[in-house]
């Protein structure tokens, strides 16, 4: 994986020419080869948004099944269902603790929707819950570090 | 335009005496009523582990204070809180509007509730009913 980071790299250094290189290296590589190639595209100044948008245009989020074009994602996407619309809980209150729990991974992360299948607008309140359950200790701002 | 809702949660450090916690409990309360706010409740959840370290605790005791008040009356309450030594977190939340959107919700609902098992002769008397249900609000 680090030795195909570096081959875009080196083409970038010895091509010259950021445009249009960039696109077409980084539309070669994978998915996480990738990110690699958008940052190379950062250091040569002007055009930093040209490999992230080929990025884009190329491989969109799949939202429903049929992922694994960009590589390595292997969760099963079947049609999730956002619980809280599902068992009409209105209030997402920073203190219940236990529901917060269920959407923040061990590392104390916030789980992010496409995992969860949470619709948007309870995405938004369910992370600024969490965020105030932070601030007031009753759930971790990192869990473990590795 | 007092009528904005703060709920104050704040942790006080574990070691602390009954007693002196309730005279901290008294001391806010007065500083409300003499802004001329009311305290709506006042709640002990009990010691509880905290999530991390906070000033070298690792448990403390959690009290949750409802007020009504003006955004004054927080300012004073919170400049209380970090000069008291035993407070150790707080955190004030803005309640109304959340009140109000719940309290919306749940209005819906039990209209649907009544409208949907008896349509024709339940519904006569149930939509005065909602209707004075609704008047109330707005009046205020």
């Amino acid at each position: 994986m680090a030795d195909e980071t570096k081959a875009p790299v080196a083409e970038n250094t010895a091509s010259e020419t950021p445009a249009a290189s960039a696109p077409s290296s980084s539309g070669s590589s994978s998915g996480p080869s990738s990110s690699g190639g958008s940052s190379s595209g950062g250091s040569h100044a002007p055009h930093r948004s040209g490999p992230r948008d080929s990025r884009d245009s190329r491989g969109p989020r799949p939202g429903g099944p049929g992922g694994g074009r960009e590589g390595g994602r292997k969760f099963f996407r079947r049609k999730k269902v956002c619980k809280f619309c599902v068992e009409k809980i209105e209030s997402i209150n920073y203190k219940d603790v236990r529901l917060l729990a269920g959407f923040v991974a061990e590392s104390g992360k916030i789980v992010p929707r496409r995992l969860t299948g949470v619709c948007t607008p309870h995405q938004r309140r369910l992370s600024s819950a969490i965020k105030q359950a932070r601030n007031i200790a009753l759930l971790p701002f990192a869990g473990r570090s590795n | 335009m007092i009528n904005r809702t703060y709920e104050l949660m704040f942790i006080v450090r574990p070691d602390m005496v009954d007693e002196e916690l309730d005279k901290l409990i008294s001391t806010l309360e007065t500083a409300v009523t003499s802004t001329g706010g009311t305290v709506k409740s006042v709640e002990k959840m009990g010691k509880r582990r905290l999530a991390y370290t906070v000033r070298r605790f690792n448990d403390g005791m959690y009290i949750l204070l409802t007020v009504e008040g003006s955004g004054g009356l927080i300012h004073e309450l919170e400049r209380r809180l970090r000069v008291t030594e035993p407070v150790i977190k707080f955190i004030t939340v803005r309640i109304d509007e959340e009140q109000k959107r719940l309290d919306k919700i749940k209005k819906l609902r039990d209209a649907r509730k009544k409208a949907a098992p008896a349509p024709a002769a339940a519904a006569t008397p149930a939509a005065p009913v909602a209707e004075a249900g609704e008047a109330t609000p707005v009046a205020q």
